[in-house]
């Protein structure tokens, strides 16, 4: 409940701000975002599994998205990052779609 | 996606459970945890509309190198398309301008050639400088053969339209004598009798004067020739023409006129 909020409360703010990104984050912050979503979605599997951990779910939050966007970085100085963001992506999809089979067995049993 | 299941964790629940527990840990708790899970998820939230925002308002600042390129070349080859595209209206336009000019062209020298047949034929009125000549015959021995001569001087010096009493003179005009007078084209006209032509009039005058001219054949036959100059005379009497039964004209590839 209170994360939910919290993300409703995120959203508004941007909508009502709607800050500009810097343009030195502009290339990172989608993947930041997609990197954020798999710890969320990994951090509500771990409830579920009932090893959730608060500070790991906080360093591996940060770190998520640290790495991701070190990962791009890099990417992009090798001259590759469009792809490599590209391989982030799908990497974390993946993540994504498995802890949220894992999350749906937890609640639907199915 | 694998769909067997993992082996369960120690702490792991399933359904009623799970969601108690969801719902716990979402719960307020005033734990240092549920405060970083707030702050993160608040982060998140911020994050996401701030790239969805950036996204529907991006322009070309946040396209990588190739897909600059890309853009670049699509266009380039638009703007390749577009510059062919302009030159064959503008060909198409110097062409429609070109063929109007000659139309307009065409047209205005078909309306001359129609002045200037007008003015052969007789059909419109006419106006120019010019010379009004007078002949007067007290003792009816002027008939159409003097008539005619003078006609034929004037159009020698250069007459251009004539008129003789209210006929105009065409090609076709006749003279022959009729009951105290003459008869033009079939129109009886009395003296004293008027002719009015248009042309140089000096020219006109000395050919009228010249020896055994017409004013001498007028002085011998009685009659007195009054020449007038004009600056500007206006020839008003026009000719009908008939109808044309037979002849029609061959045509060339010329600019046509009406007449």
């Amino acid at each position: 409940m209170i994360p939910a909020l919290g993300l409703l409360a995120g959203i508004l703010i941007g909508v009502v701000l709607q800050p500009d990104v810097p343009i030195w984050l502009q290339p990172y912050l989608p993947i930041a975002v997609i990197a954020a979503l798999d710890a969320v979605f990994g951090a509500a599997r771990a409830v579920l599994d009932g090893i959730f951990d608060d500070k790991v779910f906080v360093v591996s939050f940060l770190s998520n998205v640290v790495v991701a966007a070190l990962i791009v970085y890099l990417g992009d100085q090798l001259g590759v990052g469009a792809q490599l963001s590209t391989g982030v992506i799908v990497v974390l999809g993946v993540r994504i779609f498995s802890n949220v089979a894992a999350i749906r067995r937890h609640l639907f049993s199915a | 996606m694998s769909e067997h299941r993992e082996p369960a964790q120690p702490g792991a629940v399933q359904g009623a459970g799970a969601w108690r527990r969801l719902a716990r840990m979402g719960s307020p708790r005033l734990t240092k945890a549920n405060v970083l899970v707030l702050a993160l998820a608040v982060l998140l939230g911020f994050a996401i509309s701030t790239q969805v925002h950036q996204t529907r308002a991006s322009g070309l600042e946040s396209l990588r190198q190739e897909e600059l390129v890309g853009v670049l070349d699509t266009v380039t080859q638009e703007g390749v398309r577009l510059g062919t595209e302009l030159r064959t209206l503008e060909r198409t336009r110097d062409r429609l301008a070109s063929g109007a000019d000659s139309e307009k062209e065409a047209v205005e020298l078909a309306r001359a050639r129609a002045d200037t047949l007008a003015l052969l034929a007789g059909t419109e009125p006419a106006t120019g400088p010019g010379v009004r000549l007078t002949i007067t015959d007290p003792s009816g021995k002027i008939g159409a053969t003097i008539l005619l001569d003078a006609i034929q001087e004037l159009r020698d010096a250069g007459a251009e339209v004539m008129q003789v009493g209210p006929v105009r003179v065409v090609a076709s005009t006749y003279f022959t004598d009729s009951d105290g007078g003459v008869s033009v084209s079939g129109t009886s006209i009395a003296a004293p009798y008027t002719i009015l032509a248009i042309g140089d009039p000096d020219t006109m005058a000395s050919a009228m004067g010249i020896p055994g001219g017409v004013s001498n054949s007028v002085s011998g036959a009685g009659g007195e020739l009054t020449i007038t100059p004009l600056d500007r005379l206006d020839i008003t009497a026009v000719h009908e023409p008939a109808p044309q039964r037979f002849a029609t004209p061959e045509p060339v590839p010329t600019a046509s006129a009406s007449s």
